[in-house]
């Protein structure tokens, strides 16, 4: 939609206390008394800098483009700073501002017609606008979070504005589904990390994770494989045995393809075909596996190549055991696995023993007759 | 570096050139056909009758109807505005095994027992080729360790598809056709060691490199089972590292029962120095327009040399040259071949500069081939890796063979530069884009040069310097690097149109419907 002057409007999010823990060994900023904290260590704020700098990737559309944005810290001074033209809504405490002010922020900015969200902040950014936009809109983050466990960020702040001017330009149009994940910071403050899936975000899809350009592909990027993986996955389902599917976009598609809808967070139970329990905790899991053959059809979940253990923990170290490994079965696209770099994938059920049988190779599913041996650690 | 380097200033010629079919005047003809002499059209009526009625046209085709001198000036003028081996330094077009073609082996081609060869020709008048064929065949044999091969596939991909028909012949033929489904791959292997196996019908199974950069041996024993029909791979890989224990991968692909192909459409990092017989392989290919120089990098002609050992031999497509001792000739009549992957001879002018180059170099001299290749590849490796945005990313530190895949991404991270406005850049200093990487890219921001023996010392420090110039210029003024290139045929051109197929032009008449379309 053109603005008052015929622009095209972008909102921007500043989480101005974003970051503010990480140089200081905070491990996050949910929560004032931690803010207070942050700055009593001398932190500084990081994430108006760093939108700046996603900006700057997009100084070359300044005479087309209209930035929405709240007042103060949480965006105006960088839009103002970075000469482009700027609107601005709502109204905050400056100095105090809450995941509230966030939250309210991405619902203004949606109803007055912006067609891609900017943020600058982390994951806990990430989920108070997931809470308030859901996949509605096109949304990008600007990494300046402390956790980053959420894979809907550019890698650096200037790829994360160069991504922004290509959707913009339309030289990009795709989204993909991009996990937003938190770890409760009180429990990794004690060394415990325990993340859950909060949802997704439609992200612009970075070129060249949908397909290498010039590597002569034409495979239809993401969407084909996660196609390919489905019919993969379901053409081998036998019959009176229990797929106990757990959460995210990859493993939705194999009940796409079932024409069943699950739930996107939880473990879904089918039989022959058909959803026996949905969002199943691990006592129905549990029951379930014991009563009859059952195969566990998991995908990795978000940057850090976790199977168990983050935002699947119903899939207990119980139910793992009585499956057992050989029954377990693992799809990814080939970009999520090539993004860990050679990294393992990690098994963090709580039970070492446990872990410890998981470990070893796994054939991923990553395709139709598609096969890739990969490591798993704990 | 042993002189001054001095960048060229590469100017293109631009002619706007518009498409052939918008020179179309109508009426207009490049050449009169003249009218068959009276015996002939007695004897074999109009050339139309020859047509049987059901598959002749009933509109003509929509030609472009252009002049001689028009159609002359046309395609000079293309030439003129196209870079090549003949005028510029296609060093960056690693993977293809970019070589000088020598011209006597093009002035053998355009001989009339060649060129005017006809495929129908009876068998005693084609002798000559045909023995060349078979010569070639033993040279094939004599480098690679296999017994038997295959001149038929016209491409490295044609050669590796009929290596996988032939892995699924051979079970069959064990009756373990339906059990063995999979196929072992690594995925530095060329995307072919994959993709023709998938097209075969099997299930692909890759395996991903180890902390040094080797592909990984404990992921090949989790991947081995009564299932596996073959390992498909590439040695040395993308990376330029040859797998020191590739004996050793074959042997238990062996024990588990499957075959051993080896893809080497690049021989040039072993030429005359390791077979694929010594490692174990059952079966190997060599793009023959590749390594043993025929010109190529338009899509062709190409072929892609199959060699076999005895036991697969009976599996080979047809025709298969054989001889007698008195006689050459094509043998059709083989009950378990996989049957016709073409027609006729094959493309075989590229035997024929291969039969040409082997002997002009002789034993020693497709040894020093390989030499010069790889100590080539290394010289350029001192010299990039010299270059502060450039880096290798898999098991650095270790020596390469004949090309290594490099990486921009510090480059990248520092100035937001990429290795795509690189290969765009690069050519205003007057050498060709270089190639980045296969399907699929997994190093980023990835660059694969290839220096083969051809070259210079000089035209390979030139390369560096234009890459190091760059870097350099990224650092300054990454604009002038991200809008090239600046001096070019033509600008930088959206290539969203690669994503998005609705905007994609293969043929003129979707260029016609996208352009009225607006």
């Amino acid at each position: 939609m053109a603005g008052a002057a015929g622009r095209r409007r972008i909102g921007l999010i500043v989480n101005p206390i974003a970051g503010m823990g990480g140089r200081v060994g905070l491990k996050g900023t949910d929560g004032l008394d931690i803010v207070a904290r942050a700055v009593a260590k001398g932190a500084r704020p990081e994430a108006g800098r760093r939108a700046a700098e996603a900006l700057g990737s997009l100084a070359g559309l300044k005479d087309r483009i209209e930035v929405l944005t709240y007042p103060d810290e949480m965006g105006e001074h960088v839009v103002r700073a970075a000469g482009f033209a700027c609107s601005v809504l709502g109204s905050i405490r400056s100095g105090q501002t809450t995941p509230e002010d966030t939250r309210r922020a991405a619902q203004d900015l949606e109803a007055a017609g912006v067609e891609l969200l900017l943020f600058s902040g982390g994951d806990g950014t990430a989920r108070d606008i997931c809470a308030a936009v859901g996949d509605r809109l096109p949304v990008l983050g600007i990494p300046a979070g402390v956790k980053m466990h959420s894979a809907v960020f550019g890698i650096s702040p200037r790829r994360a504005g160069e991504l922004a001017a290509l959707y913009l330009e339309g030289k990009i149009r795709g989204t993909r589904e991009a996990e937003v994940m938190d770890i409760d910071e009180e429990a990794f403050r004690h060394e415990r990390v325990c993340a859950k899936l909060y949802g997704y975000l439609r992200v612009p899809a970075e070129p060249r994770l949908v397909q290498g350009v010039k590597a002569g592909g034409g495979g239809g990027g993401e969407a084909s494989a996660l196609r390919g993986i489905a019919l993969d996955v379901t053409s081998r389902m036998e019959p009176g045995v229990a797929y106990l599917i757990g959460p995210g976009t990859t493993t939705r598609e194999i009940l796409h393809v079932l024409g069943l809808s699950g739930t996107l967070l939880g473990v879904d139970v089918v039989v022959d075909r058909r959803i026996e329990a949905a969002d199943a905790d691990e006592r129905v899991l549990l029951e379930t596996v014991e009563r009859m053959p059952a195969r566990i059809v998991v995908s990795v979940i978000g940057g850090q190549g976790y199977l168990f253990g983050r935002g699947n923990q119903q899939l207990s170290p119980r139910v793992l055991a009585q499956v057992g490994k050989e029954n377990v079965i693992v799809t990814a696209t080939p970009g999520k696995i090539f993004s860990l770099r050679g990294q393992p994938l990690l098994v963090d059920t709580g039970d070492p023993d446990v872990d410890r049988m998981l470990t070893g190779y796994v054939q991923i599913v990553t395709g139709l007759k598609e096969r890739l041996v990969y490591p798993v650690a704990c | 570096m042993s002189r001054e380097i001095k960048l060229r200033k590469y100017h293109a010629q631009v002619w706007d050139e518009p498409l052939l079919m918008d020179l179309s005047v109508e009426g207009q003809r490049g050449l009169l056909v003249p009218r068959a002499e009276e015996e002939i059209r007695a004897r074999y009526g109009s050339a139309q009758d020859l047509v049987p009625a059901s598959m002749r046209r009933r509109r003509p085709p929509d030609l472009p109807e252009v002049a001689q001198p028009q159609v002359v000036r046309h395609y000079t003028r293309l030439s003129q505005m196209t870079m090549g081996n003949d005028v510029s330094n296609d060093i960056g077009v690693g993977t293809c095994t970019m070589k000088y073609s020598p011209k006597v082996n093009e002035q053998l081609c355009s001989l009339p027992q060649m060129a005017d060869l006809h495929p129908l020709q009876d068998e005693s008048t084609v002798q000559g080729i045909l023995e060349i064929l078979y010569r070639t065949r033993d040279f094939i044999r004599e480098i690679s360790g296999m017994d038997e091969v295959s001149f038929q596939p016209s491409s490295g991909g044609q050669a590796v598809l009929a290596a996988a028909s032939i892995v699924r012949a051979y079970h069959k033929a064990r009756g373990e056709g339906k059990k063995r489904n999979q196929v072992i791959t690594t995925i530095f292997s060329h995307p072919v060691d994959a993709a023709c196996p998938a097209t075969a019908g099997f299930e692909v199974v890759t395996l991903m490199p180890d902390a040094n950069g080797y592909p990984d041996i404990e992921a090949l024993k989790a991947a081995l089972s009564d299932r596996t029909a073959a390992l498909f791979v590439t040695n040395p890989e993308d990376t330029g590292l040859y797998n020191p224990r590739i004996d050793e991968f074959v042997r238990l692909v062996h024990e588990a029962g499957g075959l051993c192909f080896t893809d080497q459409a690049n021989a040039n990092g072993v030429l005359g120095k390791a077979r694929a017989a010594e490692a174990g392989f059952d079966m190997c290919h060599f793009n023959l327009h590749k390594t043993f120089s025929s010109p190529h990098g338009g899509m062709g002609p190409g072929c892609g040399a199959l060699a076999v050992r005895e036991p697969l031999a009976k599996f080979l497509p047809v025709p298969v040259v054989a001889f007698d001792g008195k006689k050459y000739r094509l043998d059709y009549k083989r009950p378990h071949s996989i049957g016709k992957v073409r027609d006729f001879y094959g493309n075989v002018q590229v035997v024929l500069r291969t039969y040409a180059w082997i002997m002009s170099l002789g034993a020693k001299g497709l040894e020093t081939v390989a030499e010069t290749a790889v100590l080539n590849n290394n010289y350029l490796e001192k010299l990039l890796t010299a270059i502060p945005g450039v880096s290798i990313s898999y098991g650095p530190g270790r020596v390469r063979l004949d090309q290594i895949r490099y990486s921009w991404e510090k480059l990248t991270a520092e100035t937001g530069v990429t290795s795509e406005d690189i290969e765009r850049r690069m050519t205003d200093f007057g050498i060709q884009a270089y190639w980045t990487s296969h399907h699929p890219q997994i190093i980023p921001e990835p660059f694969t040069p290839e220096p083969t023996e051809s070259y210079s010392k000089d035209d390979i420090e030139y390369w560096a310097a234009v890459m190091r110039e760059i870097d350099r210029e990224a650092r300054q003024d990454p604009d002038r690097v991200k809008s090239a290139p600046h001096n070019g045929v033509t600008g930088k051109i959206d290539e969203s149109a690669m994503l998005f197929h609705e905007k994609c032009m293969f043929t003129y008449k979707k260029y016609k419907r996208i352009k009225q379309a607006g």
